[in-house]
């Protein structure tokens, strides 16, 4: 069966085009190099630091032994989106930070590289038919709200166990951040879309531009055995601070969506850039702006660099693009000329101080989707996440179930999809399928199975 | 999914790994958790009259910063007593009723055979397999590989066994023969069910320079062990093909030597073997490697419209030929794809210390009569700055050996291309009937 494309084919002439893969494709002969290099560690650390717990020394194992379908199949089991994970995780913190060899000063595998190299020789074969062997349908289905990883990762289970999973996204791509928020140098917007597109050849079906409202969200829980909540966090919080309106002033994810989506966004003429914020959206903006050419891109945080929420590794990339850092300045006003941006007043050490600038984006967090939670009787909010069980995935209403950013508060994509995963599982054993999606690392099986021999 | 079950003489096993008679089969708790894990089938650490052991007892050779290519051991059979192994054969046969058990055995004299046979077949076991191969110790005391290598005696044991014996049994021969059909074909007169091969290969695996003293080091001294590990699966290979294609060999084989994946598995079993066992690689890496095992065969199988791993079997034993079968009108040619190759000239320096000099560097000029590639196409297609490295091939000298392929370190960079189709096949053996096997230039020519 081919499925026709749905997705809108992005126009050319993006920005985001401009940049190159930081981390690109392994030929087979380095993949087979790095993968001989893994030690096949027994109950390996690297398996308890990846959030979906991927069987990572079998899968590469199976590199090694020339059955990268396999490899690909160890992977999506666990991670459905072992693909784009491979692109966007930040391994140094996850798996590879967890590889043994970083205690013995040895590189660690690159366990990024590696997935990426198994998935998308497999995904882009007719091999990947192969891959899982389709189930009978078992009359139930179930509602995903947005298109994200969360979703994806979770219509991807059900569908696979024989639930009817359809998604419905507002706006006109599905993918969520993973089209629309990647940092192009990770991963652009078609690698998502062929991801979508392999999650729809499992038979999940996507609905674009369908905002899930009140109505909408009547009929959902209405007509489908469950839903599943995967909005994602709301738009970038403002600055509100003077002369905050007006051209030359976006915040950083609404910017960064229109760099990899719209053609018709330029940075002709921008010489100077500021970036307002310490975590890893104002990091990535940062990169993107400097590897795009913006000749003087500087990070402005409140406090120090120790409390800096965005990773080490990004901030090293960001330093090495030549990004400058003001620690401890606080932005006070933009200015203007007329209508046009001239810079932002900071306060400097002891007294106020004007950067340049000809272009600032506000990367000080994202809002929450308080409105949406309203339209599900029961489900409640709390400290900006959707409340319910976290081992389960369940809200307070007990149809409704809940994954991803607007349940963590706002992680990363590989954490959207166990919890969508958690989610898939919990539904499909409530309707009677006991499957179990969600791994434990194998510290004791499978040696706890076989009871001991009776010695009499 | 491909049908991967199989029956060896009778012994059924729900896919075609099983693991050796070795330390991963040595105990009732080892073998649950390896069929837990997915291993169909397990032959028992070899039971016989209690043995002691010594510290230490491996030794390993690497290759290339890779470690356990060759592994090579001084111990001898199960030294944990006949009355525990028993127990705990028959429990293991309780609880997977559906996977083989097979004993190992190795005793002296025929009543000592009849006695072990009785009581390991008493446990429910599925089959035993006798070891006539172990080239250490045991057959110092006239056992082991001392049966393996004298083909009347083994041919004597084996008809006892059978005498005793209600299960099928198994003959688990030596490497270290000169030919192993002579033992094999023995086993098979003897009346034996099945062949299982190989053992280990006689061996010193090497000195340590600061003792003076062979590795595994005893003490003072050390002793001639047996190898095993992925450098022996070719010597493993060979001697399972010759028994394959041998028509006096009638009995299934089970295939043991090196492997390590699914691939070496299936070229095993195109070889010739039903079943295919393993040691060295569950010792290095644990019983889990069989996931990928099973699921590497069943895609192989799948891929190639297979149903069942039957399909595979002796799917390569009709192309095992003699060398006088060769053709010798069949020529291939190193062909190097200069858009690959990154100018190491491994492949120049090879064929000319090592082969026919018919690899040139680009500034050479091929010799009277003969032609060099297109320079300018070449030269367009190197893309780095700096000085052309690429080298080429003289296609008029290459005799097609495959040195330079083997050794250029690119992936797909330099193939051998065939180059007479349709030439009439002529081997050695039709020079012989049509009286032309002479070739100029020898002692009486
Ligand atoms: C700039 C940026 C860079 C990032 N980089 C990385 C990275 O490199 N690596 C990484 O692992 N993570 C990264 N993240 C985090 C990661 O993108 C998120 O954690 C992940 O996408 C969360 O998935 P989700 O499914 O919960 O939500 P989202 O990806 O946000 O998807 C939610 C979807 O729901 C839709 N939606 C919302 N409301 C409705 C509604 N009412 N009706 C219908 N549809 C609706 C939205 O349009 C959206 O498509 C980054 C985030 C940002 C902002
Ligand atoms: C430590 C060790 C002990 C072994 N003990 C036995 C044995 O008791 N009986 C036997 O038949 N073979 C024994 N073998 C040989 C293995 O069963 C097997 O034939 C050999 O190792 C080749 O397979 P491999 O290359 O997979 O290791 C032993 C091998 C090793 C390494
Ligand atoms: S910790 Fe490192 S070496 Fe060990 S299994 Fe994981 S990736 Fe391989
Ligand atoms: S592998 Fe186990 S038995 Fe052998 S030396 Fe190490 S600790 Fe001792
Ligand atoms: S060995 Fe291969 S890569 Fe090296 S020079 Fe020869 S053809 Fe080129």
């Amino acid at each position: 069966m081919t499925v026709p494309p749905v997705l809108p084919v992005f126009p050319s002439g993006r920005l985001e085009e401009r940049l190159r893969e930081k981390k690109p494709m392994y030929a087979p002969a380095e993949a087979l190099a790095e993968a001989n290099r893994c030690l096949y560690c027994h109950d390996a650390p690297c398996i308890t630091a990846c959030p979906t717990h991927i069987d990572i020394p079998s899968f590469i194992r199976k590199i090694a032994t020339d059955n990268v379908l396999g490899a690909a199949r160890t992977i999506l089991s666990a991670n459905i989106l072992g693909s784009s994970c491979s692109k966007v995780c930040p391994v140094e913190v996850l798996c590879v930070g967890a590889c043994v060899y970083n205690h013995e000063d040895v590189p660690p595998i690159q366990i990024g590289r590696l997935q990426r190299y198994a998935t998308d020789t497999v995904l882009t074969t007719p091999a990947a038919k192969r891959l899982f062997l389709p189930s009978d349908h078992i009359g139930r289905k179930v509602a995903l709200v947005g298109a994200g990883p969360a979703s994806l990762a979770c219509a991807a289970y059900l569908s696979l166990n024989g639930v009817h999973a359809e998604v419905f996204e507002k706006s006109a791509f599905a993918g969520g951040l993973n089209t629309t928020g990647i940092a192009p140098y990770k991963m652009a917007a078609e690698g998502a879309q062929n991801e979508v597109d392999f999650i729809r050849s499992l038979g999940v079906v996507t609905h674009t531009s369908r905002n899930v409202d009140a109505e909408l969200a009547k009929h959902l829980l209405e007509t489908y055995d469950a839903v599943f909540l995967g909005p994602g966090l709301g738009p970038d919080r403002a600055l509100s601070i003077d002369g905050a309106a007006g051209s030359g002033v976006a915040g950083a994810t609404a910017w960064i969506e229109k760099m990899k989506l719209d053609p018709a966004t330029s940075i002709d003429g921008i010489r100077r850039a500021v970036v307002v914020g310490g975590g890893n959206t104002a990091l990535d903006a940062a990169q993107e702006l400097a590897k795009l050419g913006v000749p003087e891109v500087t990070v402005v945080y409140r406090r120090t660099e120790a409390e800096m929420s965005g990773y080490a590794h990004e901030r090293a990339g960001a330093l090495h693009d030549g990004v400058r850092f003001l620690f401890g300045r606080v932005p006070l006003r933009f200015v203007r000329d007329g209508e046009v941006l001239t810079g932002l007043v900071i306060n400097g050490s002891d007294e106020e101080e004007t950067l340049d600038a000809d272009l600032i984006l506000v990367a000080i967090g994202q809002a929450r989707l308080t409105e949406l939670v309203a339209h599900f009787p029961g489900v409640a909010v709390e400290d900006g996440r959707i409340a319910g069980d976290r081992a389960t995935g369940r809200t307070g209403n007990p149809k409704v179930y809940a994954g991803g950013d607007a349940w963590n508060g706002g992680k990363e994509v590989v954490n959207a999809v166990e919890e969508g995963k958690i989610a898939a599982q919990s539904m499909l054993r409530s309707f009677g399928v006991d499957v179990t999606l969600v791994q434990r690392p194998k510290t004791a099986s499978p040696y706890e199975t076989t009871a001991p021999i009776p010695h009499h | 999914m491909a049908d991967l079950s199989i029956n060896l003489a009778g012994i059924k096993s729900p896919n075609p790994f099983w693991l050796a008679s070795a330390p991963p089969a040595n105990s009732g708790d080892q073998v649950m958790r390896a069929f837990d894990c997915g291993w169909g089938g397990a032959v028992w650490k070899t039971l016989g009259d209690p043995i002691v052991n010594v510290s230490s007892r491996l030794g390993a050779v690497g290759y290339a910063g890779r470690r356990m290519m060759g592994l090579n051991n001084i111990e001898l059979i199960t030294d944990r007593p006949l009355e525990v192994n028993l127990r705990e054969i028959r429990e293991v046969k309780r609880r997977y009723p559906n996977h083989a058990v097979i004993v190992s055995l190795m005793v002296e004299s025929k009543e000592d055979w009849r006695d072990i046979i009785r009581r390991s077949e008493d446990t429910g076991c599925d089959g035993l397999e006798l070891n006539f191969g172990c080239p250490h110790g045991m057959c110092e005391r006239g056992m082991g590989s001392a049966v393996g290598q004298e083909p009347e005696v083994l041919r004597e044991i084996t008809s006892w066994a059978k005498e005793f014996a209600k299960t099928p049994v198994l003959i688990k021969l030596t490497p270290n023969i000169g030919d192993v059909t002579e033992p094999g074909e023995a086993a098979v007169r003897g009346g034996a069910d099945g062949l299982s091969l190989i053992n280990t290969i006689k061996s010193i695996i090497g000195v340590d320079l600061d003792k003076m003293v062979p590795v595994p080091v005893v003490g003072k001294g050390s002793t001639n062990g047996g190898y095993c590990g992925p450098a022996v699966k070719p010597i493993a290979l060979h001697m399972v093909a010759a028994l394959a294609r041998d028509p006096r060999i009638t009995v299934p084989i089970s295939g043991i030597g090196g492997i390590n994946g699914w691939r070496d598995a299936a070229e095993f079993i195109a070889l010739g073997s039903t079943s295919v066992q393993v040691c060295t690689a569950v010792m290095h890496r644990g019983y889990r490697i069989v996931e990928d095992m099973i699921e590497g065969l069943n895609d192989f199988l799948d891929s190639r419209g297979m149903a069942s791993v039957n399909d595979l079997r002796r799917a390569a034993v009709p192309a095992y030929k003699d060398w006088g079968e060769l053709d010798l009108s069949y020529q291939v040619k190193a062909h190097i794809d200069a858009d690959k190759c990154i100018g190491c000239d491994l492949c120049y320096v090879a064929c000319m210390d090592g082969a026919h000099q018919c690899i040139h560097r680009p500034w050479e000029t091929p010799i009277e009569g003969n032609s060099a590639p297109a320079f300018p196409q070449i030269h367009a297609a190197w893309k780095k700055d700096g000085a052309f490295r690429v080298p080429w091939v003289d296609e008029t000298e290459c005799v097609g050996c495959n040195l330079c392929a083997l050794v250029c370190p690119v992936e797909g960079c330099i193939t051998m291309t065939h180059v007479t189709p349709g030439v009439p096949e002529e081997t050695w053996n039709d020079r012989i009937a049509k009286g032309t096997n002479v070739v100029p230039g020898g002692l009486r020519s």
